[in-house]
């Protein structure tokens, strides 16, 4: 019966144009266990593999060193949970230091790529200038182009540039691969705002740059926020990069100075590892989190344009 | 000076600067001088000069260099199939009524977004030789005697690797073919329901021909991305153990940067250019179906 209440819920929601209840709508016809062997156990199955190692990480930083190394006892739970590992990592490794890089460079790399992007998608999209279709297939090719295969060129002329061993190296080419993104995404999203605005504003005197700041951009916020969320994680994640171009502990990021200098010699000190990645993931998962449907959008829409 | 700002081919220029400046210098000019590179003998340091072919006669008859192509094709096609299939799945797991859905649809893409190289730590802690939770459940439950050495042996280290890339991959190819899930309208289901489909054939004749294209693009990139990998190699093995899981990006990165010849690492890193173009053109030609599917033009 509960399902029959669903259904109604279904085709109001397809009136309104939401085609997510997809498969759903016929979800009546199905008996409850098989829901619970086709769809809950799987599901299930699925949501602990996914999140186990999260779970993983933040036990084990918890854990005491004696009970990390121990065989005794249960390992899934924290006999007695201490922050000694944190405070290790807070005030006797570099580690707020890598924060505050990571942050620097992110910010101010995510802020240089959408501005370009904004500037780059407008032409490309609405002034279609000449050669504006060629420009948008390179920045399309340029998205693909793995950092892999660029890093050391990439080296060869941050060392020249002497810019190596600096943030600055690090906020000059993560938009490399941050702006074919934002500009291809932010495409789609110009695209979207009707010419008539543009006109009318044209008729009554505006200029082009009055056009893109006060018609355009407000109308672009969610994409700007979908780029924006984007770029900032895939700086943060950043790593090929981060590991090549820079070799002093103070100007590392988290990822790279974790993995670099956590890991001393054969003794492993999981706690302050573990400490390390979770410390390290929150700020994007918080991100995240608040933003989830403008990251899930920015990622899906720059698959499907 | 007033005109010249109306004008759309000058505007247009002039807004393109920023960015073409930025891809010009950090991505054109780095794609043109890393395949430069590839021919000649630079090392860290030291200008070097045009030698032809000889880096890559080099590569070719370098074990090391086969073992790492060899592994490349490997991790990329096992990953990848079972990142297709096992995403597919979960997208039309959460594509169905379930509680909490936009709540489980947001952590389910969680492993993506942290830092792969974070992530991959807590593997390697996963697959410690000595206290590897995985290796305590399997012996609590009976199923194993000892424990297991996941990144000791060569063939368990790729599976390893493999497993951990699939983790961290199931979730972006889930959520991009749950997007396109979302498209397909619900009354193309009841038709074919009235019709007397059976599920399967609803999802073998409607869900996936209508789910090809986007298929197409996000395998494109997920198969860019696994080819190209380096992180997770990294953090985990840094290719051992003997080499067995290096990739084409790990052995360039250990030739041309703590090897010191940047040429040699050069030329690794070009030879993986065919195979990224190939994957480049399938999505070309994943996308125009798309196009002419959605009855647009060309």
């Amino acid at each position: 019966m509960d399902d029959k209440s669903k259904q109604l819920h279904a085709d109001t929601a397809r009136d309104t144009g939401a085609a997510d209840k997809a498969g759903g709508g016929m979800g009546y016809l199905e008996s409850v266990p098989r829901r619970v062997v086709t769809l809950y156990l799987p599901l299930l199955v699925f949501l602990f593999v996914l999140l186990f190692p999260f779970y993983w990480m933040a036990t084990t930083s918890l854990k005491p060193n004696a009970e990390l190394l121990s065989h005794e006892g249960n390992p899934f739970w924290v006999a007695a949970p201490t922050l000694e590992h944190f405070k290790h990592l807070i005030f006797e490794t570099p580690y707020p230091e890598w924060m505050w890089n990571t942050i620097l460079v992110s910010v101010v790399a995510t802020f240089t790529s959408l501005t370009a992007s904004v500037l780059a998608a407008y032409a490309i999209e609405r002034l279609r200038f000449r050669g504006a279709k060629p420009a948008g297939l390179a920045i399309f090719l340029a998205y693909l182009v793995p950092p892999s295969i660029l890093f050391i060129p990439l080296a060869a002329i941050v060392f020249k540039l002497g810019l190596f061993d600096t943030r600055w190296a690090l906020i000059l080419t993560y938009p490399t691969f941050l702006v074919p993104f934002s500009t291809w995404l932010l495409m789609g999203y110009f695209r979207s705002i009707p010419y008539e605005l543009e006109e009318c504003a044209l008729i009554d005197g505006a200029t082009r740059w009055q056009i893109l700041v006060k018609i355009i951009l407000p109308l672009a916020v969610p994409g700007l926020i979908s780029a924006g969320i984007f770029a900032f994680t895939l700086s943060w994640n950043e790593f090929i990069y981060a590991l090549t171009f820079v070799s002093s502990s103070e100007v590392k990021t988290v990822p790279v100075g974790v993995v670099t200098e956590l890991v001393e010699g054969d003794v492993y000190h999981w706690g302050a590892l573990m400490a390390g990645a979770l410390l390290g993931s929150l700020p994007v998962a918080i991100l995240y989190s608040f933003f989830v449907e403008y990251y899930v959008s920015g990622m899906t829409g720059a698959v499907k344009e | 000076m007033h005109r010249l700002l109306n004008n759309r081919n000058f505007l247009g220029l002039l807004f393109m600067l920023p960015a073409a400046v930025l891809l010009l210098l950090f991505l054109t000019y780095p794609l043109g001088l890393g395949t430069w590179l590839g021919f000649t003998d630079t090392k860290v340091g030291r200008a070097g000069h045009f030698i032809g072919l000889e880096n890559y006669q080099f590569l070719w008859g370098d074990s090391v260099t086969r073992l790492a192509l060899f592994n490349t094709i490997f991790y990329t096609t096992v990953a990848s199939i079972i990142k297709f299939a096992l995403g597919l799945w979960l997208a039309l797991l959460l594509n169905r009524h379930i509680p909490f859905k936009s709540f489980i649809r947001a952590i389910v893409l969680l492993p993506f977004i942290v830092p792969t190289a974070l992530s991959a730590i807590a593997f390697w802690w996963i697959y410690d030789a000595q206290f590897s939770i995985v290796s305590w459940a399997l012996v609590k439950m009976g199923v194993i005697t000892t424990y297991i050495d996941f990144l000791g042996d060569p063939w368990m280290a790729r599976f390893s690797t493999i497993a951990a890339n699939i983790w961290r991959g199931v979730p972006f190819v889930a959520i991009c073919l749950l997007a396109g899930l979302q498209t397909i309208s619900p009354s193309l289901y009841e038709a074919a329901a009235l019709d007397g489909a059976t599920p399967w054939q609803r999802f073998r004749y409607v869900t996936l021909p209508l789910l090809t294209p986007i298929i197409a693009v996000v395998m494109t990139f997920s198969v860019l991305f696994t080819f190209t990998d380096f992180q997770l190699i990294y953090v985990l093995t840094r290719g051992g153990p003997l080499n067995a899981t290096h990739l084409m990006a790990t052995l360039s990165f250990q030739r041309a940067i703590p090897g010191g010849s940047l040429g040699e690492g050069a030329a690794v890193a070009t030879a993986m250019v065919p195979f990224l173009l190939a994957a480049i053109l399938f999505s070309y030609f994943g996308l125009q179906r798309r196009a002419w599917q959605q009855g647009g033009k060309d």
